[in-house]
Order: structure tokens, then sequence, then C-alpha cells
């Protein structure tokens, strides 16, 4: 916003002096509410919501089998509301109020004292009731992520208590980490939109989901060819269409930075899923469809943490390389190591996370994203490793938290279905209804 | 009276009905069927799983003649599914004992 000021006084300064006072009075004195600042906040708002239901759902529903249809979408509605409900009451206080290096403080639990008025200092143009909300649609999507690693097979009452404390105990600190006036930040680790706290987070957790959990029965034997591909098409189109609230919306303003990420995004999205097309292609035989979308979503999640710190070459590379090496990982990388992640949130969120954020330490520019934020290619190889420290200490603690608490829940009452439950279904089983 | 079911390949539905039609069969009945022959399965590939399915989709014709149509009947269906190249299908003839119209009551070769 410095700059915007700048900019602003300098062209006031050229077309007339008399409007300067009320100007520098509006720049020095609190900040003021900016109506078009905030009209882009409130569609963002909804097109990241949008990701999670429908999108995600769709994207994740569309890719199991038929008897888990509904119980696969039910996750990612679930998860919508419990999250909502847990930022109000707890966690928006504890991730992006003022706090120490390491959580933020308990000022607004039950969002106590947030009135019409109230901005948060972190996005100052704009109500805070938007950007608490913003935030919240990222604090919504970054556990449904996770439910694509252990589809099929996770007893919906032990989904319901890991993702209530997950979001407490891994969500809440990390996105303070790096957003939130948390130690991440302070040591410049650039994340403009994710790349660490929603994507490397959800895939990491995944992961770890996916090794305690076990392997679905039948792995590897049975087919267990997705149900219906279309259902995965709308919801990745869907998720492509949020993601410009996701990464523009990050400028928190509608201002040029918001302009150059949504390029960005677009220009990554579709390289990767050509990538990831071609690469299957040729080492496959065919170009699928499932191939395709599941590029489109490597690149989105690789680009979001660059987006506001990338020119439009950084994005091109950023996707092709994204697309070709979650193709990998989700293909080889996953056979090799003989864990079953269902849905590949760690093939494509975690891997494609952990690329995106080490290529903005690559192909960060200081004439897209401001003072100070620059990468290799604009002479400061330095944050290639600054990045690195941000995935390694997201992973560690992730992983550590994860396994502690998926630990817990299993022996207070169990992680996975019955097997009998898990072959018949997880419909009818756990929810009592079927598809079709 | 005889009944001719014919498992073939489901792009050939139309050629087939037509070639019928042209021998005087006045009606057939048709289900979308998987089987498996000589022709095996195909394979399908997400995200690098590899699932072999083994009963591939076919349409399956079934039509009651006289039997004095028999013949011509099963040479149109033959000559109207060829494509020569495997999986184009096969063709049974089994007897039929009684065939009865509902609406009338008409029975034997008289209900066809």
């Amino acid at each position: 916003m410095k700059r915007t000021f700048g900019s602003a006084l300098a062209g006031l300064g050229a077309t007339g002096l008399l409007l300067l006072p009320a100007m520098a009075l509006a720049a020095d004195d609190k900040p003021k509410l900016d109506t078009g600042d905030t009209a882009w906040m409130l569609t963002s708002t909804a097109l990241v919501l949008m990701m999670t239901v429908p999108g995600l759902a769709l994207f994740y529903g569309g890719m199991v089998r038929k008897k888990n249809v509904l119980a696969t979408v039910m996750q990612s509605f679930a998860v919508t509301c419990l999250v909502t409900v847990l930022w109000m009451v707890i966690t928006y206080s504890l991730a992006f109020t003022p706090g120490n290096a390491f959580i933020g403080g308990m000022g607004r639990f039950f969002l106590n004292g947030m009135g019409l008025d109230a901005v948060n200092d972190l996005a100052k143009t704009i109500p805070e009731s938007v950007y608490m909300t913003f935030q919240m649609t990222f604090a919504i999507i970054t556990p449904a992520l996770i439910t694509g690693a252990f589809a099929e097979r996770m007893k919906f009452s032990a989904l319901m208590w890991f993702m209530g404390l997950w979001a407490i105990v891994v969500y809440a600190p990390i996105a303070h980490w790096v957003w939130g006036g948390g130690f991440l930040g302070d040591w410049g680790v650039l994340d403009y939109a994710g790349g660490t706290v929603v994507h490397i987070n959800a895939g990491v957790a995944g992961l770890v989901c996916a090794l305690v959990l076990g392997k679905r029965k039948g792995y590897g034997t049975d087919n267990m060819a997705p149900h219906n591909l279309v259902l995965s098409v709308i919801g990745a189109s869907l998720l492509w269409v949020g993601w410009f609230g996701f990464n523009a919306g990050s400028a928190t303003a509608a201002n040029t930075n918001a302009g150059m990420a949504m390029a960005v995004t677009q220009i990554a999205t579709a390289a990767a899923a050509l990538a990831w097309m071609f690469a299957e292609w040729m080492t496959r035989g065919k170009p699928s469809v499932l191939g395709i979308v599941s590029g489109a979503v490597a690149g989105l999640v690789a680009i979001t943490p660059a987006s506001g710190f990338v020119n439009p070459t950084g994005a091109l590379v950023i996707g092709i390389v994204a697309g070709v090496v979650c193709f990998w990982a989700a293909t080889s990388l996953k056979k090799m190591l003989g864990y079953d992640d269902s849905l590949d949130a760690f093939g494509v969120h975690g891997v494609g996370g952990f690329v995106g954020a080490m290529l903005t330490g690559v192909f960060a520019v200081e004439a897209i994203g401001g003072e100070g934020k620059k990468g290799l290619i604009d002479g400061n190889g330095a944050q290639v490793l600054t990045q690195l420290w941000g995935c390694l200490v997201t992973m560690a603690w992730c992983a550590v938290a994860t396994f502690i608490i998926l630990k817990a829940i299993d022996v207070a009452i169990g992680l996975r279905v019955t097997t009998e439950e898990e072959v018949e279904g997880l419909d009818i089983n756990l929810h009592g209804e079927t598809v079709h | 009276m005889k009944l001719v079911s014919a498992i073939i390949k489901p792009f050939k539905l139309d050629d087939v009905r037509d070639a019928l039609t042209g021998v005087g069969v006045s009606g057939l009945t048709v289900s979308e069927v998987k089987g498996f022959g000589r022709q095996k399965g195909q394979t399908e590939i997400y995200r690098g799983a590899e699932y072999l399915v083994s009963f591939l989709p076919k349409v399956k014709i079934e039509i009651v003649v006289d039997d004095t149509q028999v013949e011509r009947a099963v040479e149109a269906i033959q000559k109207a599914a060829h494509t020569g190249k495997i999986g184009d299908g096969k063709i049974f003839v089994t007897a039929v004992e009684q065939a009865v119209r509902i609406r009338t009551g008409e029975q034997g070769s008289n209900a066809l």
C-alpha cells in the first residue's frame, strides 16, 4: 500500500497541489477503507469458497468408486462447516491477530470486538469481517485437500475429530508463521497465496494419513477406476476459476498486483496441464482426461506461492516443471514408495507446493513483488535457501503434529472403517445413502 | 420358429437393424451387454494405475422368426455386423416352442 499511496501522491502533486493536504491526512491517519478493494475481496472470498464446495468435492467425488461418492463429497462439505465454526471461535484469532512469533493472540476469540469498523493491520483497506472470511476460505480448503489422501477408508467420526484438531494445531500456527506476523514471514519466506501454508501443509498431512491409515483393501489388485470423470473435470474447472480469488485475492486489494497474479495463474495452469498431458502421452501412449485436469491443478498449486512475485515467463517455466514433476510423483513415485495416497493429495499438492515454493525463490523479481522480494534470477540466490527452510519447517511441524493427532484418535475411537464396511462402501455404511 | 440371438459390436447396431428390416423381420429386442470372447479386454490407465477391463461392451439383439426366414436373417446379420476384425461377435439359433401376441391372443407364426 505504501507504493500505491506514494504514486497517488506523485500524481496529485503533478495535477494540483490543492488536493494534497486531504490526501496526506488520509495517508498518515488511520487507513481508509477502499470500496474497490472491498468489492474485489468480497468476490474473491466467494470464489475461494467455491473451490471447496463444490469444486474440490466434485473433483474428488468423481475419482472414487461409486460406492464412496457421497462419503467423499460429504467430507469436503462437513470440513467446510466445521472449520467455519472453529475459525469463528478460535483459529482466526490464533492465526491472524498479533501475538508472538509462533502463535497469534486471543483477542478475537468468538470474533470478540470485530464490529463494522474493525480493520486488521494485515489488510488495511478492507473491513476485518471481509478479511476474516477471506482467510477462512483458505483455512477450509486446506484440510479438505487432505481428504484425498485417505479417501474410501476413514471413519467419518474420526475425520471430524482429525479435521478439528488439525485446523487448530497445524493450520492456525503455520498460517501465523507465514502470514500472521510469525517467524517464517520475518525470515523472508515468500508465500504469496499458500504454497507452504496450504499446499505443502495439506500434502504432507495427506502423506502421513496415507501411511498411518494404510492401503485400501484390494489396492494394487482390485479395479479402483474413477466412477465418473466428468464430475472431476467439472470440479477441476471450478477449482481453476476459483483460484483467481485465491491468488489474485491474495493481493488483498484490487490493484496491479492482483492483475498480474491473475495473469500468471492462468499461464502456469495451462502450461502445467499441457506438460502433464504430453508427459503422459509420451510415456503411457494416451493423453488422458484425468491427466490434463490433474496437470491443471498441479499448475495452480505450484504458481500459488509465486503468483505475486513472478512475471509471465517465470510462470510459464513453473507451470511446465510442475506438470512434469507432479505427473512423475503421482504415477511413479507413489508406486515406487508403495503408499496409497488415493487421490494424490501428496503427489499433486505436497510435491506441487514444494516445486512452487522453491521456484518462487528462483523466479521472484523485484519489479513484480516489490522492494526486496527477489529471487535467484534477480540476483538473490539466498532466497532459494530461505524458501527451502520455510518448506522444511512447515513439513516438520505438519508431519509430527499430524502423526500425533492421528495416533491419538486411533487409540481413542479408531481411524478406519471395518473391512466389511470398506468393501460394501462408505456411502451406505457411514451415511445410509447411495448415489444414482 | 427360431430365436436368433446375436452378440455384435455396438456401432454395427443400425446396420444390422436395416439389414433385418430388409429381409422382412418386423421387430427385434436390443440389450446392452458386456462379455468377452477371443478379443481380450482393454487396459485403462488412471494416473499410472493400470486396470485390465476384461469385459467389453457389446450389443445383444434377439429376434424370433419363422423357420423359412431363419437363413436369410442369419445371413443378413452376419453380413451387416462383419468387420473382419476380432470381436465381431456371434450368432446363436435356438428352437422356440410357442409365441403369443398379448394384444390379440394370436399364437405361433401369426404372433410374430
